[in-house]
């Protein structure tokens, strides 16, 4: 059984649907990458997936083959979806450590605890009294992981990471992902650099205007056939 | 030495006005919800006390011991049954819905306890003193309502600093959905503010009732007071919260000395002069914005 299984998903905002019947399968222990220009949906399905917005029917996303659509974002992460969220997020009000604790407030067991965090991520420990608005893009970037791992989920959802990071701060955090994948979590990327996405994951699919364009490994796609599905042309 | 026993007095009655106003501070914080009808749960609680006092015959601090639990749960359902609904964008509609259940509150009193004057009596509480040297000695009653300020503000700092609720409702006020993709129920969250907030205020509404007489009418000035107190120490800070109720306190007690008919207008003088030159309050926030 698929870990996750979403089909023909129909989901949008109160007057403006984004999602027009996408089709995602994602095994366990995959990363998976989607790809897409801004607007084509990307970040609506992953709000969607960690119950932010509502698919139209519950049984649109399953979960371990539990119909998730329905459920509240508290209950979601609970079942093991945690999710770095677009622009990091990081609790403004909270130091470093009691970000990280945040994660792990649904209060799931597993392989990430404070110390594993740290030393994943060392510039975390040594800035683990600061407040979030003090650290540079990639240490918030660093953070907003690390909180997400607390929650030792079973799949990772992962949006935009690269976004407005140097080339160099974007290799250090992509450098973290075999240490995520080797305790078993499956992770779904969405990544507007093709190459990176490309590059750290499995598999890739591609969406265009609220529907999925293309889908495959990326050894087997070739240039025109991403161009096509990205934009359109 | 006549005015620093004026002072000293002053300061001691801003404990109260302190509590009066980290219920108040505590709900505006966490939800962003200014609760108009904070000075009726205050006079409500002072009722409550009187019905426990008449049905088990205890004194009021025993008395306290259930008017308080009854609070919290007054609060967390009136936050999960009605407030949750009023929270949104528009934040004309908390307050409309709190100003209502201003209005209604009193009027329930009036109906039911009648618009005469009450108090909870504790003698021996009200008339002993601890003298401090030759000519200053403070009351019990005023030194125990401080004590008990301090300790109820640091207790719930010690909740929102250390502990995981605590960082639930920091994280709460920063950043809902994000809160909520951690597993913050943020309705739970929001009725567990509110039933603190009222549980602090049965302690201000009781201790009130027996430093002075009430009636069912008296709500909306002590909201004002806790307002001012809020504004004084500055926004979603409870130390501050402290200073301010201390300040406003102190302000009063000075004018009263200098004429008896000026304490409240000299404890607005001084909320006004803050809002003038000091619009963020004296002590910065410590848990939201």
């Amino acid at each position: 059984m698929s870990l996750l299984l979403a089909h023909d998903l129909v989901a949008g905002y109160a007057d403006f649907q984004a999602l027009f019947g996408v089709d995602v399968t994602i095994e366990e222990g995959e990363t998976v990458a989607i790809i897409g220009a801004n607007g084509a949906g990307k970040t609506t399905l992953l709000r969607t997936i960690c119950g932010l917005l509502r698919s139209r029917r519950p049984t649109d996303i399953r979960f371990g083959g539990t119909p998730i659509g329905a459920l509240e974002p508290e209950q979601i992460i609970e079942l093991g979806i945690a999710m770095v969220p677009e622009g990091r997020r990081p609790f403004p009000s909270l130091n470093v450590a009691d970000n990280l604790r945040m994660g792990a407030y649904c209060g799931r067991k597993g392989p990430w605890t404070l110390q594993r965090v740290f030393s994943l991520f060392p510039d975390l420990a040594e800035k683990h009294s600061a407040m979030p608005p003090t650290l540079s893009g990639g240490q918030q970037q660093m953070l907003a992981i690390g909180r997400a791992l607390m929650a030792n989920p079973k799949l990772l959802l992962c949006d935009e990471l690269s976004l407005g990071l140097a080339p160099i701060i974007i290799r250090d955090i992509y450098g973290a992902m075999p240490g995520i994948r080797a305790e078993g979590t499956t992770i779904l990327i969405i990544e507007q650099d093709i190459q990176r996405a490309l590059r750290a994951s499995d598999r890739v699919y591609c969406m265009q205007k609220g529907r999925m364009t293309l889908q495959g490994r990326p050894v087997e796609l070739t240039r025109d056939e991403i161009k096509l599905a990205y934009f359109g042309v | 030495m006549y005015w620093i026993n004026t002072i000293v007095q002053g300061a001691l009655v801003g404990g109260l006005y302190a509590l009066f106003a980290t219920g108040l501070s505590l709900m505006f914080g966490v939800m962003r919800i200014i609760n108009l009808a904070h000075g009726d749960f205050i006079v409500l609680s002072a009722y409550l006390a009187v019905v426990v006092m008449d049905l088990i015959g205890v004194n009021p601090l025993v008395a306290l011991a259930v008017v308080a639990p009854a609070m919290f749960g007054i609060g967390y359902l009136l936050q999960r049954g009605l407030l949750n609904f009023t929270l949104g964008d528009d934040i004309l509609r908390p307050l409309l819905v709190t100003f209502g259940l201003s209005v209604v509150i009193e009027n329930v009193l009036l109906e039911v306890f009648s618009a005469d004057s009450r108090r909870l009596q504790l003698p021996w509480l009200e008339t002993s003193s601890i003298q401090l040297g030759d000519r200053l000695a403070i009351g019990l009653m005023p030194a125990t309502v401080f004590v008990v300020a301090v300790v109820v503000i640091g207790a719930i700092e010690f909740l929102l600093r250390w502990t995981a609720l605590g960082r639930a409702f920091r994280a709460t006020a920063d950043d809902t959905d994000t809160a909520r993709l951690y597993g913050v129920n943020n309705r739970n969250i929001y009725a567990l503010a509110t039933a603190i907030a009222l549980a602090v205020v049965s302690i201000a509404g009781v201790l009130f009732g027996i430093r002075t007489i009430f009636d069912p009418t008296i709500g909306p000035a002590r909201l004002l007071y806790a307002f001012e107190v809020v504004i004084i120490g500055g926004l979603g800070s409870l130390w501050g919260t402290l200073a301010g109720g201390i300040i406003l306190g102190v302000a009063q007690a000075l004018g009263a000395a200098f004429d008896p008919s000026w304490d409240t207008l000299a404890g607005h003088l001084v909320f006004l002069a803050v809002l003038l030159f000091r619009p963020q309050g004296l002590i910065p926030k410590t848990f939201d914005l």
